[in-house]
């Protein structure tokens, strides 16, 4: 069984006029000690996603159908008391922006021991002893100092490092990290990184990486899963994603990158942008910006094709392999 | 910390030297002190020669000079009417005020928190919207009216309360005349200091709950939930500890308002303050009297204003004093 299955998650905000739907039937599992990314454009909704999982969905954001099951228990039926013990314990987060994230007038030490001290009972002490020790498992110098200073005390990857270790404190099944080093300087981003997987290798401890870097998401994460407009587009094995994308948004994203410009070149660039929550197109909502677009297309939504290790959901895809299947059959009438 | 006490020090001298112009002016300007002391039987002549005994025919400058040279020895001048040192009588009245407005900010506090707190966590729930309806409606009434309501109910319906005066009263080490360490003193206290808080308690709810909303909204409120911590941790350690900055401020500069507010209070209850000292100065034109007032009211601010920072730079881990720390 897996540790996290979630199928059919739907997302709404509620507005006077009809609400708007920001995750549309998202499903996918995430085994025990996996590295899971999920990639998108600004807007895809991966962050509301992440959001959804933990039930902390700003208002008036809320979970309309669908359900997320932590080793078999079911997360969406639970109350304000129950997630406390899920929230930290179970599922820790990692912020976007370590700027804002840490509380400014709490010091280090006091926002890791109550972290600790809300889940454990256990001796301020010895709580102490703990959180010093994860400082220095996230390799942050004079961990003994660092517990009694303010976060305006410490640096953007400083501050990161600290709330890994946060995330650390009481051996949580799985981290969703945010954007975790979208926030920081170019030359920590690959220190933090390491550090993230290092970490979860250690500790065999899940991962979401929210991300919308390819780089990121290589270096990272075993799975993949793409998504444009508030729906999976795409899912499967990093590898196969990177070296061989079927669905044309996944293309487009990796073409994107500018490894993929030759010098002197304008860097390629997905016609359009991602449409927001209110204007979000009938079919595939990527049609509008798809090389490939077709009548159909624009219908109705295509369900999910599995091509080779991956699962895609695009009807060019779909069509292409159901002609890969006539040729299939017919060498083997021959 | 000393070399922030040290120029705070300075600025205060620099506050009291320009408060001292301003009562220096008074003197000057208000009334005849001759006339107030000695009354319409007096003839011309001993009029001139006690104008000129007091020094007030002498130069602006140099009546400025002698009055600024005597304030300097602690002496600020002598009551017309009560013929003493208006700084002695000022500080015979000091505790009398001083408790009225203490115990008044310490109700604002204990009422405004809870309310501003309460009407930022569920903003659209009926209490929140009484409370607001509330503030709305104490920030329109003005005191004396509010004053009045209470003794009327208090003291003069239901006869709870008394309706004016401090009461008994006893010695706190021989140097402070205190109401608050006997039954009868503290029930003196009950109105006036609730009339005086109800001046700010509106205008603090109201304080509180935009910095609470605000504060609810930031991203490390959002991170502490996702750490599992309890509900009322996040409200009262995490969202009130920076609520508490901005409110922090205003306070201080509002203890001036409170002070001021201290002489409608005074008048009306009857309460033996500087407040009601200084309206009789004014009835009397007893000039000393009132330009002494301006001085220690001036000294009380600048030196709640000075505490204010201090508390400010304990509870804002991010405010480091300039020669405290790095």
């Amino acid at each position: 069984m897996s540790l996290l299955s979630v199928n059919g998650l739907s997302v709404k905000f509620k507005r006077r006029n009809g609400d708007l739907t920001a995750l549309h039937e998202v499903s996918f599992s995430l085994d025990r000690g996996e590295r899971l990314a999920i990639v998108g454009e600004s807007g895809a909704g991966k962050s509301i996603l992440g959001y959804a999982l933990v039930n902390l969905l700003s208002k008036p954001g809320y979970i309309a159908a669908g359900s997320v099951q932590l080793a078999g228990q079911e997360l969406t039926q639970l109350n304000a008391k129950q997630w406390q013990g899920v929230r930290g314990k179970r599922i820790a987060m990692i912020f976007q922006d370590p700027m804002i994230t840490l509380n400014p007038v709490l010091s280090i030490g006091d926002q890791m021991v109550e972290a600790i001290r809300s889940h454990t009972r256990i001796a301020y002490k010895d709580a102490r002893k703990l959180a010093i020790e994860k400082l220095a498992h996230v390799r942050i110098a004079a961990p003994v100092q660092r517990f009694d200073q303010y976060p305006h005390e410490l640096s953007g990857g400083m501050r990161q490092r600290v709330i890994i270790a946060i995330a650390l404190l009481l051996n949580p099944e799985i981290i969703i990290a945010d954007e975790p080093t979208t926030a920081l300087d170019v030359t920590i981003q690959a220190e933090i990184l390491q550090l993230l997987k290092q970490i979860c290798l250690d500790n065999g401890v899940a991962l979401i990486l929210i991300t919308h870097d390819f780089g990121v998401v290589s270096r990272i994460a075993e799975r993949t899963l793409v998504m444009y407009a508030g729906r999976i587009v795409e899912q499967g094995p990093t590898l196969e994603i990177i070296n061989d994308p079927q669905h044309p948004y996944t293309q487009g994203l990796l073409n994107a990158l500018p490894q993929m410009a030759l010098p002197g070149q304008r860097l390629n660039q997905i016609q359009g942008s991602m449409p927001p929550l209110s204007e979000h197109p009938g079919g595939c909502a990527f049609h509008p910006r798809c090389p490939y677009a077709q009548d159909k297309c624009r219908e109705k939504v295509p369900g999910f094709v599995y091509s080779g290790v991956s699962t895609v959901a695009c009807y060019v895809v779909e069509d292409m392999l159901a002609e890969f299947a006539q040729y299939d059959e017919e060498d083997l009438d021959v | 910390m000393l070399r922030f006490i040290g120029r705070r020090l300075l600025q205060a001298m620099f506050v009291l030297l320009i408060i001292s112009v301003i009562s220096f002016m008074i003197q000057d300007k208000l009334g005849d002190p001759v006339q107030q002391m000695v009354g319409q039987s007096v003839p011309q002549q001993d009029r001139l020669a006690l104008q000129q005994d007091l020094g007030l025919n002498d130069p602006l400058l140099v009546q400025y000079g002698r009055f600024l040279g005597r304030a300097l020895q602690g002496d600020l001048g002598t009551s017309y009417y009560y013929k003493e040192a208006t700084l002695d009588i000022i500080l015979s009245r000091l505790p009398a005020t001083l408790e009225l407005s203490f115990s008044a900010l310490v109700l604002v506090i204990l009422l405004a928190t809870p309310l501003g707190v309460v009407a930022a966590i569920h903003p659209k729930s009926l209490l929140s919207r009484a409370i607001l309806i509330f503030s709305t409606l104490g920030l329109s009434v003005p005191i004396f009216i509010v004053a009045v309501f209470l003794m009327y109910f208090f003291a003069i319906e239901w006869r709870l309360l008394p309706s004016f005066g401090r009461g008994e009263t006893t010695w706190v080490m021989g140097l402070w005349q205190s109401g608050l360490f006997n039954k009868d003193g503290l029930l003196h206290l009950l109105l006036p200091s609730f009339s005086l808080a109800f001046v700010l308690t509106p205008m603090f709810i109201r304080l509180i709950r935009a910095e609470m909303i605000d504060a609810l909204q930031s991203e490390y409120i959002r991170y502490a939930w996702s750490k599992g911590i309890s509900a009322s941790r996040i409200y009262f350690v995490h969202a009130l500890k920076n609520t508490m900055l901005p409110v922090i401020t205003v306070a201080g500069i509002q203890v001036g308002t409170l002070v001021a507010y201290t002489i409608l209070t005074e008048s009306i209850f009857q309460w033996p303050g500087m407040g009601l000292l200084f309206m009789e100065a004014v009835t009397r034109v007893d000039v000393p009297l009132i330009s002494a007032y301006l001085m220690v009211v001036g000294v009380i601010f600048v030196v709640t204003n000075t505490v204010v920072d201090l508390v400010y730079s304990l509870v804002n881990p991010r405010v480091r004093l300039p020669g405290y720390g790095s």
